[in-house]
């Protein structure tokens, strides 16, 4: 008997524990799909409960999934608003119908053009600048240009990059091709390639380290992963140059978000995207990790202050999204993995 | 279905519903589990009817080919690693007796606590150009060439250090059970201890050791964490390259089909290889067996080999983690990560409960119906671990959201009610994915044993009237005791680690120690995902502990 009662108890306890557990989400006020991560994002819906007494419910992922999840759930998604980095990944989600264009004149006035949307699907709230970085021991600011000036051959073996299965590169790429054409882009990276001295790093950090340690000369990478790095061990002989500015200027790309088609809270959704692009809110938004701040009219962190201010690229980021799948196709051609 | 194979079943249930007489309740039960498992795997090869020709194009003119010989490369080498790895330390410490051999017996499952990537990460942070070894080395002697780390060569070594602890164990249980009177007779016939190894023991312990190193190569399919730290591309690189670069999820789900359409064809050739020979024990096992005694120099041979692979594989990891933690992570720990490690815990042992539990089942039903069917049936329950994770995570996901869409909008048709999701965001629909996941860790060590069981032993207990659910619970069970913790115990472990099920279908807020890995290392903090990592190895532990003391007993 004893037996069987264990027996059982085997078979049944955990499909009971999971009745007692698996009480369904109950939406309060907002939610929000987010790949910019915990860390970087709970700060700010914190200080806006605090503000607004509005309640924030939240769920991170790879972007990729949450679009998948929201395609899934259709009108019945409990998602209001989604928040992504890249201008690649918020174009995709505009185009499988997932966002919804909001008219805002306080985003519109917050936020300049090319940094969103033309259809107000999506807007950028935080920038994020891609630009060179050389080991300054080796190199001086003079030997530099920009990107193109990368794939001459007088930087064989002297160019370490990351991975360009990163969307931050795909995007860079896009830019490229928009501004080149596809032919002279493809040149472009197979020049890379050629002067890699090293295979492609996995993340940005790893490739500026490999820089400062003199594995390469130059590579390419975000700035906050320079402003991260360099927090982290100051006397890295690791400087920033800020490329193409006698071209086009620096690659910018954008953090940003949208409110879902089927949002159940659209105007505290559009209250909150207003709040996001102004004010305190905006250097909460960029300062965290070290980024730059969408909205001219707020000053970015000291630290990165510090690093002198740029021409930005001012083609519209949407150009990244448009021209992503092409930039892939080309880096999978030119052998740049 | 073959009715004739079912006798017992079929005049059991006189009274039932013809399908129960037909297929017999274990049969019926395995296939209610098969479907399961069946729903998020053919919503991923329900891609095939979508073609999409222009990303195929791409992808065949330029990068398959490498993928394919990138892949095969990695399972070629992981396979044979872990299993000369895992077979001579499962021998050494199961068998034979040397210094430190009690301690080695469980330490050298530790490795099985840390998650892959993060011992590629360490890895790669130490070997590398920037790394510590290499610097010291410029500083002392010029610049050198060093192999680079970040190769073919580093991944494999990498993988097999992470996995060689699958095969250990389920080879271990395997020596450590194997009757004595199999290796007396060896002897007696004039074999020596090497010839009785090579003859006798390997041989009976094959279809432990073939679960266990499948278990590898599905692990190696399905990795993609470990692989991104070395840049390596291999199949999976290119189901992510096809989802979220090229933003196709039907390609993406057409190239995660090819590889369950090749994992199934390797399985189903295993099993076939395997049915016609028997590995049913004679004698007992364990208790009466005497050690090979490895006197001298040839002791502390081995004692030094296990030390190494200790200390590559897990020492020097979890060194590497804790400084971290202490550099960069110390201001992280917070009362959260009682949450963090609660959830994780709750987790992994639901998982692992009901993985033991429909394990089982299949593996009855396996033994109770031996013909095709059914073998087909019980290896396609176990097809989810050869999925990556995010490809069954989409697969579980969608068909759950299709079917809340649906109560929700009936309920408004013609209730005029408003309800939420009812499935989505709970743990049952996490529980669900992921025993899809994990069934065949599960499953591999139940079934493992429970094929050493004799037939006969059935019959005698059946000629007792003992049948059915009686018989598995009074006469199996107790024999299969030992399988089933060490299948619950491995489910646990990975579960643990377990990162892209987790995130997507998890409830709000419901974050577990993974999920913490994955929110730091996705923006490259890789120093301060040490906490939750060393938290994921510290828990992992504890049931590593119990593993052998079970194993001991």
């Amino acid at each position: 008997m004893i037996t069987r009662i264990r027996f059982t108890t085997f078979f049944f306890a955990p499909l009971a524990l999971c009745a007692v557990f698996s009480a369904p989400l109950q939406a309060e006020e907002l939610v929000v799909y987010t790949a910019r991560n915990e860390q970087l994002i709970k700060p700010l819906f914190d200080a806006y409960t605090k503000e607004t007494g509005v309640k924030i419910t939240f769920v991170t992922d790879k972007e990729g999934a949450l679009m998948q999840r929201l395609k899934s759930e259709g009108r019945n998604t409990p998602a209001d608003m989604l928040i992504t980095v890249d201008a690649g990944n918020l174009w995709q989600a505009a185009q499988e119908g997932l966002l919804k264009p909001v008219k805002s004149e306080v985003v519109e006035k917050n936020i300049p053009a090319h940094l969103r949307d033309p259809n107000n699907q999506w807007f950028g709230l935080s920038v994020r600048a891609r630009t060179l970085f050389y080991n300054t021991q080796k190199l001086k600011p003079a030997d530099l240009k920009g990107y193109e000036d990368l794939a001459d051959p007088k930087w064989k073996g002297r160019l370490c990059l990351r991975t360009s299965k990163k969307v931050y590169n795909q995007s860079l790429v896009a830019m490229m091709i928009a501004e080149h054409g596809a032919v002279k882009a493809e040149q472009i990276v197979r020049g890379w390639v050629d002067n890699l001295a090293t295979q492609p790093f996995p993340d940005d950090t790893k490739m500026m380290e490999a820089v400062a340690a003199g594995q390469c000369d130059v590579g390419i990478a975000n700035t906050y992963y320079y402003g991260r790095l360099m927090e982290k061990s100051p006397k890295l002989p690791l400087g920033i140059f800020w490329a193409n500015q006698e071209g086009s200027g620096v690659h910018v790309n954008i953090s940003g978000a949208g409110v879902t088609k089927f949002a159940k809270h659209e105007k505290e959704a559009v209250k909150l995207l207003e709040w996001l692009s102004s004010g305190k809110a905006q250097n909460l938004f960029a300062d965290v990790n070290l980024e730059f701040p969408a909205n001219p009219q707020i000053k970015p962190d000291a630290t990165v202050a510090a690093w002198g201010t740029f021409k930005g690229n001012s083609i519209n980021v949407v150009k990244a999204g448009e021209l992503q799948v092409e930039a892939v196709k080309l880096m999978d051609r030119a052998g740049y993995k | 279905m073959d009715v004739s194979t079912t006798p017992i079943a079929s005049s059991s249930g006189a009274g039932r519903l013809s399908v129960l007489r037909t297929l017999g309740p274990w049969r019926l039960v395995a296939l209610l589990i098969t479907l399961l498992v069946l729903v998020p795997i053919s919503v991923v090869l329900s891609s095939l009817l979508n073609p999409e020709p222009e990303i195929w194009n791409h992808l065949v003119e330029n990068v398959l080919a490498d993928l394919a010989i990138n892949t095969l490369w990695l399972i070629a080498g992981v396979a044979s690693g872990t299993l000369v790895l895992g077979v001579s330390l499962a021998w050494l410490t199961a068998v034979c007796q040397f210094p430190g051999r009690r301690l080695f017996a469980w330490a050298l499952l530790l490795p099985l606590a840390v998650p892959a990537y993060v011992t590629a990460f360490v890895a790669v942070g130490l070997l590398d150009f920037t790394g510590p070894l290499q610097t010291w080395w410029r500083a002392e002697f010029g610049l050198e060439q060093f192999p680079e780390i970040r190769s073919r060569g580093g991944v494999i070594a990498v993988m097999i250090l992470a996995f060689y602890p699958y095969v250990y164990l389920i080879a271990r249980n395997a020596f450590q059970t194997q009757g004595q009177r199999a290796m007396e007779a060896a002897q007696s016939l004039g074999l020596n201890r090497w010839g009785g190894f090579w003859r006798v023991s390997l041989p009976m312990a094959r279809p432990w050791i073939v679960g266990g190193v499948m278990l590898v190569v599905m692990e190696c399919l399905a990795d993609f964490g470990t692989v991104a730290v070395f840049n390596y591309d291999t199949f999976t690189s290119g189901i992510y390259k096809a989802w979220y670069s090229l933003f196709s999820l039907p390609a993406a789900s057409q190239l995660a089909s090819l590889l369950v359409i090749i994992v199934f064809a390797i399985l189903l050739l295993e099993q076939q290889a395997r049915a016609r020979m028997s590995y049913t024990q004679i004698g007992r096992g364990a208790a009466q067996q005497q050690r090979i005694q490895l006197h001298g120099w040839r002791g502390w041979l081995v004692t030094l080999y296990a030390s190494v692979i200790l200390l590559i594989a897990f020492i020097v990891p979890v060194m590497q983690l804790l400084l971290w933690t202490m550099e960069y992570a110390l201001n992280d720990l917070d009362a959260r990560y009682f949450q963090f490690l609660w959830h994780s815990l709750l987790l992994a042992t639901l998982t692992a409960v009901a993985v033991g539990m429909t394990a089982l089942v299949l593996a009855y039903a396996g033994r109770r119906h031996r013909d095709l069917p059914t073998r087909v049936l019980i290896r396609v329950s176990t097809m989810g671990y050869a999925l990556p994770g995010p490809v069954l995570a989409v697969g579980t996901f969608i068909p759950i959201a299709w079917f809340d869409n649906l109560l929700i909008d009936t309920a408004q048709q013609w209730f005029n009610l408003e309800i939420s999701q009812l499935l989505q965001g709970t743990l049952i629909t996490m529980l669900l994915a992921l025993i899809v996941r994990f069934q065949a860790v599960g499953f591999s060590s139940i079934d493992g044993h429970m094929q050493r069981i004799t037939t006969s032993v059935d019959d005698a207990a059946r000629s007792l009237g003992c049948s059915g659910l009686n018989l598995l619970r009074r006469i199996h069970l107790p024999i299969l005791s030992g399988g089933i913790f060490t299948g619950m115990m491995l489910v646990f472990v990975d579960v643990m680690k377990e990162m892209p099920i987790t995130l997507m279908t998890r409830p709000f807020g419901w974050d577990t120690l993974a999920v913490r890995i994955f929110e730091l290392t996705s923006e490259g903090e890789w120093q301060r995902a040490a906490l939750p990592a060393i938290a994921i190895v510290i828990a992992g532990l504890l049931p590593t502990l119990l593993l052998t003391r079970h194993a001991e007993r």
